[in-house]
């Protein structure tokens, strides 16, 4: 769908982008990058509205340096920021949008209503989008850049000034355009957390620079830590530390649940073997206590990041020094 | 129960039957289709078609006021078996000037200063549609409008001409100046409109911006001229004139076009001289558009 090679992008005081070189597949690919990493940089050069300083970048086999038009004829771009008139109704926003891309009268009216419709917006889109909430605004800005039908959609910050159901809401509707309509989409945001759910892969670009790019997957595949957690009894006060007295007595290390609130209650252990989960119920059994809790835990992407950002940032040093 | 009963199969026949997503495989016209596209759009939002009730208003308004002079002219002729209309074909525009400006102030800033402070630009970049599309479509849709302002008056005044049996030849003459007059002037004012109006993306300054350019330079190189005039400096009359919108038009058509010239003791400009008005008319005109690209170069995405 989308690949780059050290693709770089500079301006006479900073470098938005710094040899980028990635390959993007089908599917929806979360872009993560803070305020400023270059991720609407790359979109305008992906879009052929900037020439890159150096690199090459080809979006649906499309060179973006010299087939730009092609391009944007086959692809959609929802901005980041407001960008509708408040005194026409999304009826008429959209229809003219979609006559802006090409398509004949007739077609940009249905196309208009059918992609209203998908995008959740029923009997408010003839009313002026003056009076529209946050979350209606953006789905009329999603609506444009799916109206005609693209292959692939840009969207920069969909979520940006939702309120949490809005957030879900657009983010189920993000996915729901690859899985239903069958659009790639290639979705920015800052949060990691958003992109964990929504994306199939995920690429972080940190300061014009791939930090990583994989599938989602990989940053939350299951992980062999098992948190569990007791009840306390009368023979045992503290069931927690009796727990990890009893897997100290075995020979298996323990560590716990991290610093979250009622996170002390918790006890992580590495599972070896497959007869862990059998040890871990004998060993609470022999306690005599209630096991409340045991569950495998899956990685957040944001740990992942977190620990990658510092590996790379020594190495950097290392290399640097 | 029975509300239940009632409902159930009036419920099966209204069934919303969801048909899914469904692909666009039809036509996919391109960059010319859409540069058309935004000339009619803009063409028709020129007159508040397409927009709110309110916004057509001042427009239609605008539009009925430059007509009911011109029908009241042919009404006077026809009845009074006059053998010349009272005003040229070239003079009436001249005449009607405040109004032109103030049509001209209240629809350039909603065509363009619209989409700069909404911020749709990007929308329309991130088509294939491109900057020079923009620009043209905008320019020419705004240049039409005042066209069909200028140019409904007159046709008005030639058939109103032909009714009242005036010599055929002569009027047909006189209207195609004029038409050639209004097509210039629209041009013009239409480049020099947009500018203005394309520098802010706040309406209200758009409006008094243009009025300013537009309306107050006229007073201003009127009133000197007077002065001018009342110092016998005919000369100077002369080259005043080309410090005003309404003025070049005017030393244009007087040079080319057979016009009388408005200018105080009609000291128009001589052929000469009207070529140098005629040389920053198109000047002014390619300027405008120049600066117009420039203008949309910096807010691409």
């Amino acid at each position: 769908m989308i690949a780059t090679e050290s693709l770089s992008k500079r301006f006479p005081r900073v470098t938005a982008l710094d040899r980028l070189s990635m390959d993007i597949g089908p599917g929806v690919t979360g872009l993560v990058g803070a305020n400023g990493a270059g991720k609407s940089t790359l979109i305008k050069i992906l879009l052929g509205l900037s020439p890159a300083t150096e690199g090459r970048a080809a979006v649906l086999g499309l060179d973006v340096a010299t087939e730009g038009a092609a391009i944007r004829e086959r692809v959609g771009y929802m901005p980041e920021h407001d960008c509708l008139p408040p005194d026409v109704s999304a009826t008429e926003f959209v229809v003219h949008m979609a006559r802006m891309s090409g398509l004949p009268p007739t077609a940009a009216r249905e196309r208009t209503a059918d992609t209203l419709r998908h995008v959740g917006l029923y009997e408010e889109r003839y009313r002026p989008i003056g009076g529209y909430s946050t979350g209606m605004k953006q789905r009329v800005k999603l609506a444009q850049a799916l109206v005609h039908d693209p292959q692939l959609v840009f969207l920069d910050e969909p979520t940006n000034g939702l309120d949490p159901v809005g957030r879900d809401d657009m983010l189920d509707l993000i996915r729901r355009v690859h899985s239903d309509f069958g659009i790639s989409v290639l979705v920015t945001s800052h949060l990691l957390g958003e992109l964990e759910r929504t994306c199939d892969h995920v690429v972080v670009v940190d300061g014009g620079k791939l930090l990583r790019s994989s599938s989602t997957t990989d940053f939350t595949q299951t992980t062999t830590t098992l948190a569990i957690e007791v009840t306390d009894s009368d023979e045992h006060p503290d069931g927690t530390r009796a727990l990890r007295e009893a897997f100290a007595g075995r020979g298996i290390e323990t560590t716990t649940g991290g610093e979250l609130p009622g996170a002390g209650h918790t006890v992580l252990i590495t599972t070896q073997r497959n007869d862990t989960y059998d040890l871990v119920r004998d060993i609470v059994a022999d306690l005599g206590l209630g096991l409340v809790r045991m569950e495998q835990r899956r990685h957040h992407i944001a740990e992942v990041f977190r620990s990658e950002t510092d590996i790379e940032r020594k190495e950097a040093v290392t290399h640097g020094g | 129960m029975a509300v239940e009963q009632s409902l159930t199969p009036a419920g099966e026949q209204t069934r919303i039957h969801n048909i899914g997503y469904r692909h666009y495989d039809g036509p996919r016209l391109g960059r010319a289709y859409a540069r058309r596209s935004l000339f009619s759009q803009s063409l028709r939002g020129a007159y508040g078609l397409g927009r709110s009730a309110k916004s057509k208003v001042l427009p239609m308004l605008l539009f009925v006021v430059m007509c009911v002079p011109a029908l009241i002219m042919v009404a006077v002729a026809v009845t009074t078996k006059m053998k010349d209309l009272p005003v040229d074909y070239t003079r009436y525009a001249i005449l009607l000037q405040a109004v032109v400006g103030l049509y001209l102030a209240s629809q350039a800033p909603q065509s363009v200063s619209r989409d700069l402070r909404f911020k749709s630009i990007p929308l329309y970049f991130s088509r294939p549609i491109e900057r020079g599309d923009y620009v043209l479509a905008k320019y020419a849709a705004m240049t039409s409008a005042l066209f069909a302002l200028t140019a409904a008056p007159l046709i008005v005044l030639y058939v109103g001409a032909l009714l009242a049996k005036l010599d055929f030849a002569e009027q047909t003459k006189g209207f195609a100046q004029g038409l050639v007059s209004v097509a210039l002037l629209s041009l013009l004012f239409a480049g020099i409109g947009l500018v203005v109006s394309a520098v802010t993306p706040r309406r209200g300054f758009g409006i008094a911006a243009v009025i300013a350019v537009m309306t107050i330079s006229y007073g201003a190189v009127s009133t000197v001229q007077a002065i001018a005039d009342a110092q016998d400096n005919s000369g100077a009359i002369t080259w005043l004139g080309l410090f005003s919108p309404v003025t070049l038009i005017d030393g244009v058509q007087t040079a080319f076009l057979g016009a009388t010239s408005a200018f105080p003791g009609g000291h128009g400009p001589s052929t000469g001289q009207g070529v140098v008005y005629l040389l920053v008319v198109l000047g002014l005109i390619a300027g405008s558009y120049a600066l117009l690209m420039r203008r949309y170069r910096k807010v691409g995405l």
